[in-house]
């Protein structure tokens, strides 16, 4: 369950946002909806305990995030959180399944090897496993970047706009994908987009 | 899947620049290697062989000539002096131990030297086959002629006049080896020993069938009886200033220290070896200078995969190994690669070295080699240090939002 409350943060130049309460039950799926420059991208940093708020607290399965060390917070984050980002960034010199098992690695977890290859199936590129970035196209990009963020079961699927430079075609695609997976997975998705055409799959929707 | 394998990936994904890197670290650990080694084996081979010695007297020319040619069998002889003289210095009271040597002949490049039996006891000499020399016209050869020319105990073979060469045999007499030495790691063991007698009659064969040389001249070497050096250890140390002086003033002969002339060798080499020590040390700098650049511009790029590695879980203190990582790694290869070709170009100026007696090799190694690759892993993370910093700057959040 991840619960945030009375959370602000202050921007650079001094400008104070507050956020709303958000309750997320376990396998919940909620869109976060904003027009740009709301503030969509700071509480998702926030959230996924890269950026300290002003003040407030976010909670996940009741492990105050910010209340851990700055190492512990990088470690929970690595094992908790699976994070989508709108450009789909792997490591360019390393393979699809190199940069899955970094994502193990780094978080400190041993790496599943059958696990990393039926997620690759479940995608439908297993046969792209031994291929690098550079040979990948954009599409496929996203789905290794998909598989990357569930690699270590994480409780919490976070996604920054997966949709916004894609086709009706492909950004459906994509979120019937992440929908899925996350109920597969058994963990929560939080989607922030100011893309109308995801709101057709997803009900619950937090505001900013 | 560790820190090791995505270095390692990220230095393949990078190959000109980490080549580039690797072959400045190499030649500069190289250069200072081959360095090291040889002035050490010049510097071991002048001090084993002048042990013992504590002057050598000649014909008068180049004390450094006098000295190369007698004790380290280097260079040309200065002459020849009259028998009668060296006679006369060898029962000089100072004198502990005078060894008389006849230098002129050699079989394929190695030194046929006629002397007498206080030869092998000044160079502490003994048998590993057979026996000494005792006749006219036998020989005993030294460790590495006998492995190198194949000789055996009994075989018979012809000396060729000159130092080095084959042109012109003495094939009127053979010389019989009788023994072997036993290595002892010095000039010795690339020597042919034997009398001065058969020196002496090879010259006297080749005079009466009117070989090659002037008759006149080599009848006169031989009826006055020429030899061409001296070897003299004083009965004490006393005698350093005063011997000397005795024989450059009163004798139509010249003295010579060995210690004096291999120090002023060294003194001469120095220059140049001092000169490469700094090319070389600037050729490290220069690659810590690149390993910095090239790390240091690829953290533009790599900023997007350090803060995806954040996000997945990594530490700071963990990204910071892993940019330091990379450099050390280059020069770890880098002062590794350096000592192969240090020790292999040293090997190879070995073989290609006409003179056999001061035969360079590249097989052993000398500790400060050890100096060399902790140098290098010095360098190397002196020069990751900073685009390592830059690590702990990179605001992840900020950074991924950004496009690429």
């Amino acid at each position: 369950m991840i619960k945030i409350s009375s959370l602000a943060h202050v921007y650079e130049k001094g400008r104070r946002l507050k956020f709303p309460s958000w309750e997320i039950a376990d396998m919940e799926q909620w869109l976060l909806l904003g027009a740009s420059g709301s503030g969509k991208s700071t509480l998702l940093n926030i959230i996924s305990g890269l950026l300290k708020p002003a003040q407030g607290e976010v909670l996940i399965n009741g492990t105050d995030l910010y209340t851990l060390s700055a190492r512990g917070r990088d470690r929970f984050r690595g094992q908790h959180i699976g994070i989508i980002f709108q450009r789909p960034h792997l490591i360019r010199s390393l393979d699809v399944l190199d940069n899955l098992e970094l994502a193990a690695v780094m978080a400190g977890l041993p790496i599943d090897y059958e696990r990393n290859l039926s997620l690759l199936a479940d995608l439908d590129i297993a046969g792209l496993a031994k291929n690098y970035p550079d040979e990948l196209s954009q599409g496929q990009l996203q789905r290794v970047s998909v598989a990357r963020a569930l690699v270590n079961r994480p409780d919490l699927l976070i996604a920054d706009e997966p949709t916004s430079s894609l086709d009706d075609k492909n950004a459906n695609q994509v979120i019937q994908m992440l929908t899925s997976q996350a109920k597969d997975n058994g963990a929560a998705l939080i989607i922030a987009t100011h893309d109308g055409r995801v709101q057709d799959y997803i009900t619950k929707t937090y505001l900013l | 899947m560790n820190i090791f394998k995505i270095s390692s990936k990220n230095l393949v994904r990078n190959k000109l620049t980490t080549i580039l890197n690797i072959i400045l670290v190499a030649f500069g650990v190289g250069i200072l290697s081959i360095l090291f080694l040889a002035s050490t084996q010049i510097n071991n081979k002048l001090e084993k062989n002048a042990k013992d010695i504590d002057l050598v007297v000649g014909a008068k020319g180049s004390p450094l000539q006098l000295i190369l040619s007698s004790i380290y069998h280097i260079d040309y002889p200065t002459g020849n002096i009259p028998a009668k003289d060296a006679c006369k210095l060898m029962r000089n009271p100072m004198v502990k131990r005078a060894v008389p040597l006849a230098l002129g002949d050699n079989y394929n490049g190695y030194r046929i030297v006629g002397t007498d039996s206080t030869f092998s006891k000044l160079y502490g000499l003994s048998i590993q086959k057979g026996s000494f020399w005792h006749k006219d016209l036998e020989v005993t050869i030294g460790s590495t002629v006998a492995i190198t020319s194949g000789l055996k105990i009994g075989d018979t073979f012809f000396g060729a006049h000159g130092l080095t060469g084959n042109g012109d045999v003495h094939k009127q007499h053979a010389y019989l080896v009788k023994g072997i030495l036993k290595s002892e790691g010095n000039i010795t063991d690339n020597l042919i020993l034997t009398n001065i007698g058969s020196v002496y009659k090879m010259h006297e064969e080749k005079h009466a069938e009117g070989h090659s040389h002037s008759a006149a001249e080599e009848a006169k070497e031989i009826n006055d009886k020429q030899i061409t050096a001296l070897l003299i250890q004083y009965k004490s140390p006393m005698s350093v200033i005063l011997f000397p002086r005795m024989v450059n003033q009163s004798t139509n002969m010249q003295a010579a220290s060995p210690a004096m002339e291999s120090a002023r060798l060294f003194s001469l080499i120095g220059v140049g070896i001092d000169t490469l020590q700094w090319f070389a040390i600037f050729i490290m700098g220069i690659a810590a200078l690149s390993i910095f650049i090239s790390l240091y511009n690829a953290m533009k790029e790599r900023k997007y995969d350090l803060a995806i590695m954040r996000c997945l879980g990594a530490s700071k203190s963990k990204l910071f190994f892993l940019v330091m990582f990379e450099g050390v790694l280059v020069t770890f290869i880098g002062a590794c690669l350096g000592l192969i070709i240090g020790h292999t170009a040293l090997e190879l100026i070995g073989s290609y070295q006409e003179s056999s007696q001061a035969k360079l090799t590249g097989l052993t190694a000398v500790p400060q080699e050890i100096y060399l690759i902790c140098i290098g892993l010095v360098i190397g993370t002196l020069a990751s240090l900073i685009p390592a910093m830059q690590i702990y700057k990179v605001d992840i959040a900020q950074t991924l939002t950004k496009d690429r």
